[in-house]
């Protein structure tokens, strides 16, 4: 490890327009002078994972809702014995984390029976869990639907007088926000039940195959626990479907303008383009709640609100398939390989224990292994996606009331504002007076909407403070891949030829031009061919991995989306690489390695 | 490759039920190595078929035996006599027709499936006894190297077939009771490799002992090069169960080692050859894979020499040479990674207590 450290949190600047960005974000996660020792002593890497984009103040609330959920399950719920939660804070818009490492080896031994019997019990139950934790999900999924964020009425109903009821409507819209934003904590909650067993089972099997073949490469684990139906991929299967539909209902060419939704509408006008719609209809709930970018951001669409992407998408399987290409997701072929993978390493094992360690390992990893993929369709997407649609709601109602411009100056509220303002709304309509809120807001969110704006065109560092001497809390390891080495990485300067390095998280070499990906509205820019540079990447950009020669990540482990979804795929990926998107451009060509970790330009 | 017959087996058809008894133990072996997917170079044996048609065609039998008859063993130098006189009557016989048809059209077929005419081949004697089909006769049977050309090829079978009665032979036959009539004789005719490349295999990484893993060096030319230690040979690893290369090391070629017009020659490698990689990935793999067949028809780890021929075409072109069982590895003991036990959150909590000792095996 070198000696060199990444900037003081209280040495970054504040980027030119962004003056006065800490109103966007509580007190409490804000570097502060009343902490400063300990945040200036530890040291913090940005999450651009999830969080790559400079984040609203209605965006914000998810990272916490989520890191705190994180914690909860590691350190109150689960024991976990050498980790507690994630500390995290905001910095000029973007996310900052530092993993709470349990260094004291007694403690770490005394919660060791506490984890055993707690997490025992999920690993012993995991699939009644698992179905009753889809119940859980979709029964908060329908609370969040029947959330009513209807504009207060001229006066109460006669029915709010005869039945005495107490109440009224004004109280019941507060009531409402309270409760949407108890859902919305909730999906975190949920997010996170499973989670981090699921990745202690599968980084177990990670270590015994390490240890048992000293030379085995990442991706022939990854590939024994490959071949698994999940939901995550349901969204592009049904797409796939409706493709083949549309050839066989002779409506194909009305997708050759997917970018203008009208006219594919236009052209679907007809008795067969109406029998495709009713088809879309039909897949559409809940499958289509999927987001085109993690589903963590309110600009985020969804398959549902913009139909360009997703009719992108099926133009390009309908092209496919009129060239006779098979498009399905080669199951069969996948499951044949993972286990002639496994038959094989179980044969150069040295004993029949260690067999039945090594069955056992990856029989949890399995076991596991469809809730690590679908928790993300189910929260990310389908809970998140209802959950923007309400905001949207609240923001169109408070148009109406006169507090907004428009509906989506509501992400740049702070959720205890909204409080306040519902309050004063409220007010206003019990007195039959004018509420401040029309005057007060406007400006104020202008404001701010210049101020992410210029967050959003910043750089900020990798990470803050001393590096660590090792990184041992496991879930950073896992889920960001951070390493000593990616730290390393990051403190040395970049090298002058525009290489860059990586997790070697997909096999295989390909050559071709760079095309960056900066968020979901490029995605249609991809052409075949062609190697996808993204900070990370999302599980509804599927079609274009079908297209592409390699994908490198700036972030993300083994088991990060671009990871999984290339080795399916078979094609090259580098994760993690911390600095891909800016070292390289769109149209360099490059080399990826994905069995060494390199990324050259040539 | 078709086309066997009654006198005629080649290596890649051999049927251990069909042909044990009369392609000798030399061939046996060869073919079923072949048939365990160990492509050792193509040919073809001459069956004992072929020259039991020769005897029977003549008053041979008879001669012989007439012959063997008057030696006084305790004579050296009147067995020598009889050996010589009996070797020349067999060489000096014509080969019947059929025979004579059969043997050309076979090594016309190596020829073309080499994409050489009159390609050089080993001429090897494969001797077998009704009764005694595993007996040693090691060291007894002539081989003969780059024998070129139809004619030549059954000139050189005829004295394979003569090989039966060198004095050795009928001195061993003498003393271990054998009959000499229940000899059968037959010859494998064997593409002699001309590498490209060539090297050695190990079927487990050799500093780590980690047995997923193929080790391979390769150089250009014959394997003596890479043997002798006269050359820095490449160096791959394969991971068996991916069957890809994980870790090369292109080294500075600067010699190989060839055949030529005037014999086996050693040789400046031009520029341009000397760090560039001798075989490709694709090549690579198959040696590999060819190695882990070894490992598994001898159930232990092999160490393997093979080549990369210039005339087999591609798909065909990677022959083993030799393999022998890997010496160091092997004998030490393994050590189990579940130690014994297998207890699921004991394990993973000490995978989360120390994760890195997961990450940093890399």
């Amino acid at each position: 490890m070198t000696d060199k450290r990444f900037p003081s949190p209280f040495e970054i600047e504040t980027p030119e327009g962004a003056e006065g960005w800490e109103e966007l974000y509580p007190y409490s996660v804000l570097f502060s002078e009343g902490r400063r020792e300990y945040e200036d002593s530890t040291f913090w890497f940005m999450d651009s994972m999830h969080w790559g984009w400079a984040m609203s103040p209605w965006d914000a609330d998810h990272l916490m809702y989520a890191i705190a959920s994180l914690s909860q399950y590691n350190s109150r719920h689960y024991l976990i014995p050498p980790a507690n939660g994630i500390d995290f804070r905001i910095l000029n818009g973007y996310p900052y984390f530092s993993p709470v490492t349990i260094d004291d080896g007694a403690t770490i031994e005394a919660r060791a029976p506490q984890f055993m019997e707690r997490a025992g019990h999920y690993f012993a139950n995991w699939d009644d869990l698992y179905e009753s934790w889809l119940d859980k999900v979709k029964e908060n999924i329908a609370a969040l639907e029947s959330i009513d964020f209807s504009p207060l009425p001229e006066t109460e109903d006669m029915e709010v007088i005869t039945s005495g009821r107490g109440v009224g409507s004004g109280w019941d819209l507060q009531a409402e926000y309270h409760r949407f934003q108890d859902l919305a904590q909730k999906i975190w909650q949920y997010h996170f039940e499973f989670l981090n067993l699921g990745y202690a089972a599968y980084l177990d099997f990670f270590g015994f195959c390490k240890e048992a073949f000293p030379s085995i490469p990442d991706l022939a684990v990854a590939k024994m626990v490959a071949g698994i139906e999940v939901d995550l991929f349901r969204p592009n299967e049904e797409l796939k479907k409706l493709a083949q539909k549309a050839i066989d209902l002779g409506v194909a060419d009305a997708f050759a303008k997917h970018d203008d939704v009208d006219a594919v509408h236009a052209a679907l006008s007809g008795e067969a383009g109406q029998q495709w719609l009713a088809a879309w209809e039909e897949v559409a709930e809940p499958w289509f709640n999927f987001s085109s970018g993690t589903g963590f951001y309110y600009y985020d669409k969804t398959w549902m609100q913009d139909r360009s992407v997703p009719y992108s998408f099926v133009h390009d399987y309908i092209t496919k398939l009129q060239a006779g290409e098979d498009i399905s997701r080669p199951m069969e072929a996948i499951r044949a390989e993972r286990d002639r993978i496994v038959e094989e390493y179980s044969e150069f094992l040295a004993s029949d224990e260690d067999r039945e360690a090594f069955q056992g390992k990856l029989g949890l990893a399995r076991t596991v292994f469809p809730y690590v993929e679908n928790h993300n369709f189910y929260i990310e997407h389908w809970s998140m996606s209802v959950f923007w649609k309400k905001s949207r709601e609240l923001g169109s109602m408070l148009v109406k009331e006169g507090f907004f411009v428009e509906p989506d100056d509501i992400y740049f509220v702070r959720r205890e504002e909204m409080d306040t303002l519902l309050f004063d709304l409220y007010t206003a309509w019990a007195v039959g007076a004018n509420p401040a809120g029309p005057h007060h807001w406007p400006p104020i969110i202008a404001k701010r909407r210049k101020i992410v704006d210029a967050l959003e065109a910043s750089k900020q560092p990798n990470a803050l403070g001393p590096p660590p001497a090792v990184v041992t809390e496991p879930f950073t390891i896992m889920l960001w891949g951070i390493t000593e080495d990616s730290i390393d990485g990051w403190l040395s300067t970049d090298s002058d030829d525009g290489s860059v390095s990586g997790m070697a998280a997909s096999p295989g070499t390909a050559e071709g031009p760079a095309r960056i990906v900066q968020s979901a509205d490029d995605i249609g820019q991809v052409q075949e061919g062609e190697i996808l540079v993204a900070p990370i990447t999302a599980p509804s950009w599927a079609p274009v991995f079908s297209k592409i020669k390699a994908t490198v990540t700036d972030i993300g482990g083994l088991m990060s989306h671009a990871a999984i979804v290339c080795r399916e795929y078979g094609v090259p990926a580098v994760t993690g690489t911390g600095d891909a998107t800016t070292a390289i451009q769109t149209g360099d060509m490059i080399r990826v390695d994905g069995n060494t970790g390199k990324v050259t330009k040539i | 490759m078709t086309g066997s017959s009654e006198y005629v087996v080649w290596y890649d058809e051999y049927d251990e039920e069909r042909d044990r008894h009369r392609v000798g133990g030399k061939n046996a072996s060869l073919g079923t190595m072949m048939g365990a997917g160990l492509p050792v170079p193509p040919g073809f044996a001459v069956t004992t078929n072929a020259y039991d048609t020769l005897r029977s065609h003549d008053d041979l039998t008879v001669l012989i035996n007439d012959l063997i008859g008057e030696i006084d063993f305790d004579i050296p130098t009147g067995l020598q006599a009889v050996s010589r006189r009996i070797r020349s009557e067999i060489e000096k016989l014509a080969v019947p027709g059929e025979i004579e048809e059969a043997v050309f059209t076979a090594y016309e077929q190596l020829c073309r499936r080499c994409g050489v005419s009159d390609v050089g081949v080993a001429v090897r004697s494969s001797a077998t006894a009704e009764d005694l089909p595993d007996a040693s006769f090691a060291g007894q049977q002539d081989t003969y190297l780059w024998v070129h050309g139809a004619e030549n090829v059954l000139a050189h079978v005829a004295k394979c077939w003569s090989s039966m009665f060198t004095d050795r032979a009928l001195a061993y036959r003498h003393e271990m009771g054998f009959d000499d009539q229940a000899i059968a004789m037959s010859v494998g005719i064997q593409k002699m490799v001309d590498p490209r490349a060539s090297g050695v295999a190990f079927t487990l990484n050799p500093l780590t002992g980690d047995r997923t893993q193929v080790a391979i060096d390769a150089s250009w030319g014959l394997g003596e090069a890479v043997v002798s230690g006269e050359v820095t040979p490449d160096n791959y690893l394969v991971d068996k169960v991916l069957r890809e290369v994980v870790e090369r090391v292109i080294s500075d070629k600067h010699i190989e080692i060839r055949r030529t017009d005037s014999g086996v020659e050693t040789l400046e490698v031009e520029a341009e050859r000397r760090t560039s990689q001798c075989i490709t990935d694709a090549e690579i793999c198959d040696v590999a894979a060819m190695a882990r067949r070894a490992e598994k028809h001898y159930g232990c780890p092999q160490d393997v020499e093979w080549a990369l021929d210039r005339h087999l075409p591609d798909g065909e072109n990677i022959v083993l040479l030799q393999a022998r069982p890997e010496t160091v590895w092997s004998q030490k003991a393994r050590t189990s990674v579940s130690r014994g036990t297998y207890d699921p959150l004991g394990s993973i909590v000490s995978t989360l207590t120390a994760p890195l000792k997961a990450e940093k095996a890399n």
